[in-house]
């Protein structure tokens, strides 16, 4: 860190500079639109953007798109575009908002997208299958889905031996070749191996910088807030994944956390409990949300966002420059494989979370939208609860639709949690020093 | 004599109680909550004061809970009814360690320490099912009035099954059974063994154990509790003051903070839903 730089500067640097890197991504896709440039559309779990990089391909996240409109307080008329061209409510929500931006031309609250030269997908989430065939219908273009094999059990995640996963790996990078092909043949020339290797290393300096911003949310007061912030991280990490830019973003929010750790600067006024988030965050009441815990002194520390939507950085895994192609596979395998075990087997690293992190409560967030992240969460919380002594609240609502979130109810659960949390707080005071007996009114409430 | 209060505005009902510094509730009343939340939270209230014989300058500290927490203009904080509810049970039944609470629009599972403090607690998600409305709704589409469902469900001899688990099309599935010629009191004992069925799925999920006190406006109902008591083989604590039981643990909680001298809290700007 320069010895120029100042508090005032750097602290909040990182939210500035995604939410302007964010808008320029847009504005280059919305540039691409007008012009007829080529474009893949791709997921975030498993988006394989390094390889189109290479082919200088434009990047389109639908997801994202989709998000945005929620973010945006918007996605209720997309909703109801999809849902009036025939798609039922019970219908993933990104989908559908999805469907109304193709519908009116790409155009979205961002701007605008261009329309896809081909849709590169795995199989990480079901609904991936048959959303990629919405464009094939609309624009007949070549669908490339990536078989990537997951997780055999819970009791295997994570923990296949070398043989299975070189297996595994080669099975994916046979399928990357083929896609090579069909994106040389689309775009009319071979991959530059030098332009790969430079977009793969850059894509290593952002792992690099991530691990490193995780590891400094461990300690107490936490940096970040993973729900909030982690989400505008979230977006530059997939938007701007092994480009220079996104590699030099996250080298300064590096800095930029640095600087908070050292200086005891927090991520909300006053933390006085430690969270974990489980599931997609609330969009269509995004900052609300937050509020509802932070007026608590509630912070989200980590969260299973941060793990199946951050493309595998999470993990800490470099790409070997000298076997690009090999490599690649092994960490789409990997982060793919992560990205479905964050949803479907959980529990240990919540657990190991909950260590690590200090987190004195867990917040399971089902969403209507998306059955995917959504099942198992009662189980899971079941388990937290028998193996940790921590507090849980499961809440539903959902990330796009505003129909089904409730604020009131919301809100009723979410105090009683923090009350149960500020009770259980005195309790342990009082069994450490003897005094008058707990009572819930006793440590912070909302002000 | 120090006294302290509790209002419990519900989605149905207001309750208030006023307890003196014993604990002894020395007030305490029950109106409908209508349109005007405010109204009828300060209405509740004086009423309380005014059995209890003492004025509002007398009560050191009230405190508001349910839906309406944030309309108690006049207490000096807010704590959910799910805090409440579970206090309120320990101080009726010291040997509570989970919770019923059956109310208008919410049935809440509750899991306590001993004195009160809850360790989990669920509730029923963005549907009235298992709570008092799916009453209501039987009682609109058979014609009878609420206090007489519950003796006329227990004069039920072979309940019909009711599967839907929606509020609205319960009232057409009632409607099915009479047009099939069934009994009215047969037809009420399975709305209650319905409704029995969602609730004890929702203690399911944060684990029955016992004592299990069942509290809030549904109590009131003559069939309910040994309908669930029925269907769980257990015993459940309940007393004529269990519609109360909120509002209670409301001024339990306000007599400790009064004792610690704390004053109001400041009502953050959201807060009002």
């Amino acid at each position: 860190m320069t010895a120029a730089v100042t508090g005032e500067e750097i602290v909040g640097r990182g939210l500035r500079e995604g939410k302007y890197l964010f808008a320029q991504w847009f504005m280059r896709l919305g540039q691409a639109a007008e012009n007829g440039e080529q474009a893949a559309y791709v997921f975030v779990m498993g988006s394989l953007a390094e390889l189109l990089r290479a082919f200088d391909l434009h990047i389109v996240f639908p997801e994202i798109n989709s998000l945005q409109t929620a973010v945006k307080k918007v996605s209720g008329e997309f909703l109801t575009v999809a849902e009036d061209y025939g798609y039922s409510p019970d219908v993933c929500g990104y989908v559908k908002a999805d469907v109304a931006m193709q519908l009116q031309d790409g155009r979205h609250p961002m701007g605008r997208i261009p329309r896809p030269s081909i849709a590169v997908l795995t199989n990480a989430c079901n609904t991936y299958l048959k959303w990629a065939e919405i464009w094939d219908r609309f624009y007949h273009i070549p669908l490339v889905t990536v078989d990537v094999p997951a997780s055999r059990s819970a009791a295997t995640s994570g923990q296949l031996d070398d043989a299975a996963l070189e297996s595994d790996r080669r099975f994916v990078e046979q399928q990357l070749r083929e896609l090579i092909v069909q994106l040389e043949a689309l775009t009319g020339r071979p991959l530059d191996m030098d332009r790969f290797r430079q977009v793969l290393h850059d894509t290593n300096r952002m792992t690099r910088a991530w691990a490193r911003i995780l590891e400094l949310n461990r300690g107490t007061p936490s940096v970040f807030n993973a729900l909030m912030d982690g989400t505008v991280y979230l977006g530059v990490a997939n938007a701007l994944r092994g480009t220079p830019e996104g590699a030099l973003y996250f080298e300064r929010l590096v800095e930029e956390m640095e600087y908070k750790a050292a200086h005891g600067i927090s991520a909300i006024e006053d933390e006085q409990h430690r969270l974990i988030f489980v599931g997609v965050p609330c969009y269509p009441i995004f900052r609300r949300f937050h509020e509802l815990f932070a007026e608590w002194g509630g912070s989200f520390v980590s969260s299973t966002y941060l793990w199946f939507a951050a493309g595998g950085m999470n993990l800490g895994f470099e790409y070997d420059l000298d076997r690009p192609i090999e490599s690649l596979a092994e960490g789409v395998l990997r982060s793919v494989r992560a990205a479905t075990d964050a949803m479907m087997f959980h529990d240990r690293a919540l657990l190991e979370a909950i260590d690590v992190f200090h987190a004195d409560g867990v917040v399971y967030h089902p969403v209507k939208s998306c059955r995917t992240v959504s099942t198992g969460l009662a189980d899971s919380r079941r388990v937290v609860l028998q193996q940790r002594d921590v507090q849980c609240l499961y809440i539903e609502s959902d990330m796009m639709d505003q129909r089904v979130v409730s604020e009131a109810q919301l809100k009723n659960r979410i105090d009683a949690f923090f009350e149960g949390l500020n009770s259980r707080r005195l309790r342990r005071r009082a069994q450490e020093a003897p005094v008058a007996g707990p009572d819930a009114s006793a440590t912070r409430v909302p002000a | 004599m120090l006294h302290a209060g509790g209002v419990d505005v519900g989605s149905t009902q207001t309750k208030a109680v006023v307890i003196d510094e014993t604990r002894r509730i020395v007030g305490r009343s029950l109106i409908p909550t209508g349109a005007n939340v405010v109204t009828a939270a300060q209405s509740a209230f004086d009423m309380a004061i005014a059995e209890a014989g003492i004025t509002e300058h007398d009560v050191a500290y009230v405190i508001g809970t349910g839906y309406g927490r944030y309309k108690v203009t006049f207490g000096n904080s807010q704590v959910t009814e799910i805090c409440c509810h579970a206090r309120g049970a320990a101080e009726m039944f010291p040997g509570t360690r989970t919770v019923l609470d059956m109310g208008g629009q919410d049935t809440k599972a509750i899991r306590i320490q001993p004195g009160g403090d809850v360790l989990d607690f669920c509730m029923n998600d963005k549907c009235a099912a298992g709570t008092g409305r799916f009453l209501q709704s039987a009682a609109a589409a058979l014609g009878i009035p609420m206090d007489e469902l519950g003796t006329r469900a227990l004069g039920g001899q072979k309940p019909v099954n009711i599967t839907t688990t929606c509020t609205v099309f319960a009232e057409s599935e009632v409607l099915s059974w009479l047009a099939k010629g069934k009994k009215i009191d047969d037809i009420l004992l399975g709305v209650h063994r319905s409704i029995a069925t969602r609730s004890i799925a929702l203690l399911r999920r944060v684990g029955i154990e016992d004592e299990i006190t069942f509290t809030g406006g549904v109590t009131r109902n003559q069939a309910m509790a040994p309908v669930l008591e029925e269907a769980l083989g257990k015993k459940l604590n309940i007393s004529d003051e269990s519609h109360y039981m909120g509002a209670l643990g409301a001024a339990i909680i306000a007599l400790e903070r009064a004792r610690a001298g704390e004053g109001t809290e400041a009502v953050r700007a959201g807060g009002a839903t």
